[in-house]
């Protein structure tokens, strides 16, 4: 069963379309990246994924099931902006993961924090943007979820950060849990993914698998990007 | 192992081509098991179904061979090793004769300069290391 399924999702707010008779499915085992200039409708496909949002026409379906508290607990959200309490220390932080979430795996979320030298007692508000991007990752990733949804996990930090970040999702990788990332930072995020989504004024414009993309074109999908999204 | 990755092919078959200078080069030496596809992608930085499509591919030419539950290994048959050596080696003398082709030399020049190059013993020639 496909882990999310779109059918002729729109969303508007207001008069303003976000998302138009969107047909979308991401299979289990896939990382997928979502890619779209600013404005294109990622962030709106992301929220209606997770229940933030409801959809004004058509259908989003999470494992089969419309988002709500049953999905929520299939789902790991990583939003765009740091949500997490900075008043927390990390050892605090695992506290509040583990209580929410029953499929959330201590452990390995202990051992990242290790390798970053974290220590347990560091609180939020002491760490760099760098360090709280990698900690709410480790937090995300260490869920044992079927569909992980990460919003601009890379914007906004240095490239080392950014390798770290990525390495992660590899490592964590699991053969039943889908990845969709969204992002406009494609040469950095290219090699991770199986397949990307073109997003562009609420549209799908493409769904296609990155080595299809370089063995039918001749080229990156960074250079696919820059064609067809050309200002 | 360093991995680095052109823009133009897939990358499943730019890992086939790395993974097979690991194992011409000895980084994977003959018999010796492969890490895990997991471990692999991650070190390489890529997805781990095109790390696990590259090594099918490797093991479908019978470079590398799995067993059940013991993980990948590395072909002990040396001179399938050699014979993947020379055809890599094949490909890169290819690409250097077509861009001094290019560059508007004929093939007895290419011959003395790489013999200088090689010997280290100029004529008088303007060095070819700059």
């Amino acid at each position: 069963m496909s882990v999310l399924q779109c059918n002729g999702l729109t969303k508007r707010y207001g008069k303003v379309p976000a998302l138009e008779q969107v047909n979308l499915t991401v299979e289990p085992g896939r990382i997928v990246g979502l890619l779209g200039p600013n404005g294109s409708g990622k962030t709106t496909l992301i929220k209606l994924a997770n229940g933030l949002l409801t959809p004004s026409e058509g259908e989003l379906l999470i494992c089969g099931a419309a988002p709500g508290r049953a999905t929520h607990a299939l789902v790991s959200y990583l939003p765009e902006r740091t949500c997490i309490p900075t008043w927390m220390s990390a050892r605090q932080l695992l506290d509040f993961y583990g209580d929410f979430y029953p499929d959330f795996r201590r452990d390995a979320a202990e051992e990242m924090l290790r390798h970053l030298d974290i220590p347990d007692t560091l609180r939020v508000k002491q760490m760099s943007k760098g360090t709280r991007e990698k900690v709410q990752l480790i937090m995300v990733m260490s869920r044992q979820a079927r569909l992980y949804l990460l919003d601009e996990p890379i914007g906004g930090v240095d490239p080392a950060t950014r390798d770290y970040i990525l390495s992660t999702i590899i490592s964590n990788y699991n053969p039943e849990a889908a990845v969709v990332i969204s992002t406009h930072l494609i040469s950095d995020v290219e090699k991770v993914l199986d397949e990307v989504i073109f997003i562009n004024r609420g549209q799908i414009m493409l769904q296609s698998s990155v080595d299809e993309i370089r063995e039918e074109k001749g080229m990156s999908v960074d250079a696919l990007f820059r064609e067809v999204f050309k200002c | 192992m360093l991995w680095q990755f052109s823009g133009d092919a897939p990358i499943y078959s730019q890992l086939i081509e790395q993974i097979k200078v690991g194992i011409v080069s000895g980084v994977f030496p003959p018999g010796e098991r492969l890490p895990s596809v997991r471990d692999l992608a991650t070190e390489a930085g890529v997805n781990p179904n095109t790390m696990q499509r590259a090594l099918t591919e490797l093991e479908r030419d019978g470079l590398v061979y799995s067993q059940r539950t013991a993980g990948r290994f590395v072909t002990e048959d040396k001179a399938m090793i050699e014979t993947a050596k020379r055809a890599l080696a094949e490909r890169h003398i290819n690409a250097f004769l077509d861009a001094m082709t290019r560059l508007g030399y004929q093939r007895e020049e290419v011959i003395n300069m790489l013999r200088q190059e090689i010997t280290g013993g100029g004529n008088g020639d303007v060095s070819l290391a700059v």
